[in-house]
C-alpha cells in the first residue's frame, strides 16, 4: 500500500483511518454537536475504525444522551450506518437483543456496538451493562466519558471527578465542588466481570482508539472501551482546546490508557515525563475554584494523589502492572 | 390434541408453536412458570433456532426483545405486576417504535402493600401505552390468543400484551387443545418485517422527533390502534376457520339477547359470573354477560351495539383508579352516554380476594345499588383502621 503522506513523517502503523480519504464518515457532517465536541470526534473515530475493520458490517445501538440528540433530529440523521436508539438506561440490553437476533440467524459476521455517555454507562444503564457482561453477549460497548450529564446542562454523574464544578456541585464557601470521591471507575468494574477485553482510550490519541477498536471488534463476547472525551461547554475551556485537554489528562496520569483481558491488566501506554495535575486542571473552569485568590492546594493534592496512584497502578512509568 | 395442562404450560406451548427467535426471561410470580416452560421447550430441543436470553431485570427483558425485534426477528417475553412497572419505559418505547413484540402479562396486584395475587392493576397501568391489550378468559383462550397475537402484532405492526389472570389461569390445570405445528405454521407465516436494522439499507431508528412532527406521530399511533379493531376480528375469523374454535375477537357475549341487565367484565371472572347468571336466568331475571377481549383498542362501537337494549349495565372490574374509582367503569359510561341505561360500578377481587358466586348473587338480589360498590369489603377492618389512625394521628387542627 502506498503511503499517502509525503516523505516518511508517519510510520505506516500511525496513519489513521480518520486521515484517509476512504474513511466512512459514519457520523457525518450536519449534526448539531457543539463546536469542539470531544464526544462527536470520539464517536466518529471509533465507528469509522469499526466500519473499516469489519468492511461496514456493524450495527450501532445508542443510549439517550448528547450523542443521540445531536446526531438524529427527525427527519435527519448524521449516521451512515444502521443505528438504533431505544432508551437512556437500556442500550446494553438492546444490543444484547440485536446480537441474539444476529446469532440465531447466522449473521455473526455483523458486529454490534452499543454506545453511550458516562451517565448512561456508569449510572442509569449500569445494571443492563453488568448483565450484558455477565452473559458475555457478543457486543462492544463504548463509553464516551465527558464526566457529567452534559445533555441536560452539566450535572454531576457517577463519573464526575472529585472537586469538579457541575450544575449540581457548585462550589461554595465550605464546599469545594464534587465531594472528594474517586468517581465511579467503570473500567475496573468491567474488568471485574472478567470479560474478554477492556480498554481505555482518549481522543488525545486517535491512533490508539483505532487500534483498540480494530482489536476489540473481532473478539467474541463482551468488550468494553472507555473513551475520554473532553467537553468544552461542561468543563469550561475554549473549543479549540479539546484535544490538548485530552492529551494533558493522559500526560498527568489522571486518565491512564490501559488494556485488560479476562480480568487481568496486560498493557498500558507509558507517560515519559508526567506533568503536574495542575497543568491539566488550570485551563478548565470547572476546577477554577481550586486556584487563584482562594487557592486550595490541599484539594489539588487529592487529585495529584489519584494521578500518582494511577501511574504506579497502571505502570505508566514503564513499571510492572 | 387434548392435554391436561397448567395455564402457564399451555401458554409456553403456544409461544413455542409460533417459532419466536429470541425469548427473554426474568422471573416474577405469577408468570414464572411460563418462562420456565419455554426455557424447557428450547433446552429439550423441541423448539429449535431460538435464543433463550436470561436477563437481570424486566427492563432488560423487554429491552433485549426490542433489540431483537428491531434486528428483524420474532421475540417474546413475559412479566407481571412490579415487573411491568419496572420495564414501563421500555413498554412505551416498544409501541412507539412499532415493534410487534408479544408479551404475556400474568396479571397481579401492584404494591405497596406487596401482594402476589391476581387483579388487573398492572394491565391498567399501561392501558395508554399504545400496546394492543387482550384478555383471556380460559386457559384454552390464553393459548389461542397467543397464536393470534403474533398474527395481529405482525399484521398491524404493534406489540401485543396477552393478559392472563395470575394463579387463576397461570397455575390452574384445565384441558386444552394444542394445535399441531403444521397448523400453526399455515396460520402464522414467517416473520418478514419491511424495515429492520440492515447493513445493506442503513436506517436510523428511534430518532428525536420535535414539536413539528410529534402530534402527527401520536395521531397515527391512535389511528393504527383503532384500525387494528378490524384486524383483530379478521384474525379471529381466520382462526375459527383454521382451528374450528371461537377465540379472541373484540368481545364475547353471553345471554345478552333479551337481557335487561348486562354485566361487563375482563378476564377469567367471566366464568364465575356466567355460572351465577345461569342460575338467575332460570328464575327469568334476564341477565347477560359481556367479557371484553380487546381492551386496547377499546371496542366502543361493538360495545354500543351489544349494550343497546340494556336497561342496566354493571361493570365488574379487578382494578381501581384511586381518586376516581373504576377504570373500565368510566369507559363503559362513555359507551352508554347517549342511552337511558343506568351504569353501576363494582370493584372486586383486588389483590386476589375471591369473587364468589354467593357475593355476586347477593349483589344482584339487592333492591337498590350504590353507584360504586366495593364487593366483599370488610367494614370491620376499615372501622378498626380509622380508630387506629385517629389514635396515632398528629395532634392539632387541620
Amino acid at each position: 500500500m502506498s503511503n499517502p503522506t509525503l516523505g516518511n513523517r508517519l510510520s505506516k502503523d500511525d496513519i489513521t483511518i480518520q486521515s484517509s480519504s476512504n474513511r466512512n464518515n459514519s457520523l457525518t457532517c450536519g449534526h448539531r454537536a457543539c463546536q469542539g465536541c470531544g464526544e462527536a470526534l470520539g464517536a466518529r473515530c471509533a465507528i469509522d475504525a469499526a466500519h473499516h475493520a469489519t468492511g461496514g458490517k456493524i450495527i450501532i445501538v445508542n443510549a439517550t444522551g448528547c450523542l443521540e440528540v445531536f446526531s438524529c433530529s427527525f427527519p435527519e440523521s448524521a449516521w451512515n450506518v444502521p443505528w438504533f436508539h431505544s432508551l437512556f438506561g437500556n442500550a446494553p440490553a438492546v444490543a444484547s437483543g440485536v446480537a441474539a437476533a444476529l446469532r440465531i440467524t447466522g449473521k455473526e459476521d455483523i458486529r454490534v456496538i452499543a454506545q453511550g455517555g458516562d451517565g448512561a454507562t456508569c449510572d442509569i444503564g449500569m445494571g443492563c451493562l453488568s448483565g450484558m457482561f455477565e452473559r458475555n453477549d457478543d457486543v462492544l460497548y463504548i463509553c464516551y466519558d465527558n464526566q457529567a450529564y452534559m445533555n441536560t446542562g452539566v450535572q454531576r454523574s457517577g463519573a464526575t471527578p472529585p472537586l469538579a464544578r457541575t450544575a449540581t456541585t457548585v462550589p461554595h464557601k465550605n464546599y469545594l465542588g464534587n465531594d472528594p470521591q474517586i468517581g465511579k471507575n467503570i473500567s475496573q468494574i468491567a474488568i471485574a466481570h472478567e470479560i474478554p477485553y477492556v480498554a481505555t482510550a482518549s481522543i488525545g490519541n486517535i491512533q490508539d482508539i483505532e487500534k483498540k477498536i480494530a482489536k476489540a471488534i473481532h473478539i467474541r463476547g463482551s468488550k468494553y472501551l472507555h473513551i475520554h472525551v473532553p467537553c468544552p461547554l461542561g468543563w469550561g475551556f475554549p473549543t479549540s482546546e479539546t484535544i490538548r485537554i485530552a492529551k494533558l489528562a493522559i500526560q498527568c496520569g489522571l486518565f491512564p490508557l490501559f488494556e485488560a483481558q479476562y480480568g487481568k491488566l496486560y498493557g498500558s501506554i507509558p507517560i515519559d515525563d508526567p506533568i503536574p495535575v495542575e497543568d491539566y486542571l488550570k485551563p478548565q473552569k470547572r476546577f477554577a475554584h481550586l486556584f487563584g485568590k482562594n487557592a486550595t492546594p490541599d484539594a489539588v493534592s487529592v487529585l495529584q494523589e489519584v494521578a500518582n496512584s494511577n501511574i504506579v497502578k497502571y505502570g505508566l512509568n514503564g513499571g510492572d502492572i | 390434541m387434548q392435554y391436561q395442562l397448567e395455564g402457564s404450560q399451555a401458554i409456553a406451548k403456544a409461544v413455542a408453536l409460533c417459532r419466536p427467535k429470541v425469548i427473554c426471561a426474568y422471573p416474577i410470580t405469577p408468570q414464572t412458570h411460563i418462562v420456565e416452560g419455554v426455557g424447557e421447550i428450547i433446552r429439550s430441543g423441541e423448539l429449535l433456532n431460538c435464543e433463550f436470553v436470561i436477563v437481570e431485570s424486566e427492563m432488560a427483558a423487554l429491552s433485549v426483545a426490542i433489540g431483537a425485534q428491531a434486528a428483524g426477528v420474532r421475540s417474546y417475553t413475559a412479566t407481571s405486576s412490579q415487573g411491568l412497572l419496572y420495564m414501563i419505559e421500555a413498554v412505551y418505547n416498544a409501541s412507539g417504535l412499532e415493534l410487534p413484540i408479544i408479551m404475556t402479562l400474568g396479571n397481579r396486584a401492584i404494591g405497596s402493600p406487596i401482594n402476589i395475587w391476581n387483579d388487573h392493576s398492572d394491565a391498567m397501568s399501561v392501558r395508554d401505552s399504545g400496546w394492543i391489550i387482550l384478555f383471556a378468559e380460559t386457559n384454552q383462550e390464553a393459548l389461542d390468543l397467543h397464536i393470534q397475537a403474533f398474527k395481529i402484532a405482525e399484521s398491524v405492526g404493534l406489540p401485543v400484551m396477552v393478559c392472563v389472570d395470575g394463579f387463576i389461569l397461570t397455575h390452574a390445570y384445565e384441558p386444552v387443545d394444542i394445535p399441531s405445528q403444521e397448523e400453526v405454521d399455515e396460520f402464522l407465516p414467517l416473520y418478514n418485517p419491511a424495515t429492520s436494522l440492515d447493513i445493506h439499507k442503513p436506517l436510523a431508528i428511534g430518532t428525536m422527533v420535535s414539536p413539528e412532527y410529534f402530534m402527527e406521530v401520536r395521531y397515527l399511533a391512535h389511528k393504527k390502534q383503532m384500525d387494528s379493531l378490524k384486524i383483530i376480528q379478521c384474525v379471529r375469523d381466520e382462526f375459527r376457520r383454521k382451528f374450528g374454535r371461537d377465540s379472541g375477537g373484540l368481545l364475547r357475549e353471553y345471554m345478552t339477547e333479551d337481557a335487561e341487565t348486562i354485566i361487563v367484565t375482563l378476564g377469567s371472572v367471566a366464568g364465575t359470573i356466567k355460572d351465577v347468571v345461569d342460575d338467575l336466568n332460570l328464575q327469568e331475571k334476564k341477565i347477560g354477560v359481556i367479557s371484553i377481549v380487546s381492551y386496547r383498542p377499546f371496542p366502543i362501537d361493538a360495545l354500543k351495539d351489544s349494550l343497546k337494549k340494556a336497561k342496566r349495565v354493571i361493570v365488574l372490574e379487578k382494578s381501581l383508579a384511586v381518586g376516581i374509582g373504576g377504570i373500565l367503569f368510566q369507559e363503559i359510561e362513555l359507551v352508554m352516554k347517549d342511552t337511558d341505561a343506568e351504569v353501576f360500578s363494582i370493584i372486586a377481587g383486588l389483590g386476589g380476594r375471591n369473587i364468589t358466586k354467593f357475593m355476586l348473587q347477593e349483589y344482584l338480589s339487592r333492591k337498590s345499588c350504590k353507584k360504586i360498590t366495593f364487593l366483599g369489603l370488610k367494614e370491620e377492618i376499615i372501622t378498626k383502621e380509622y380508630e387506629f389512625a385517629n389514635f396515632c394521628g398528629r395532634e392539632g387542627e387541620v
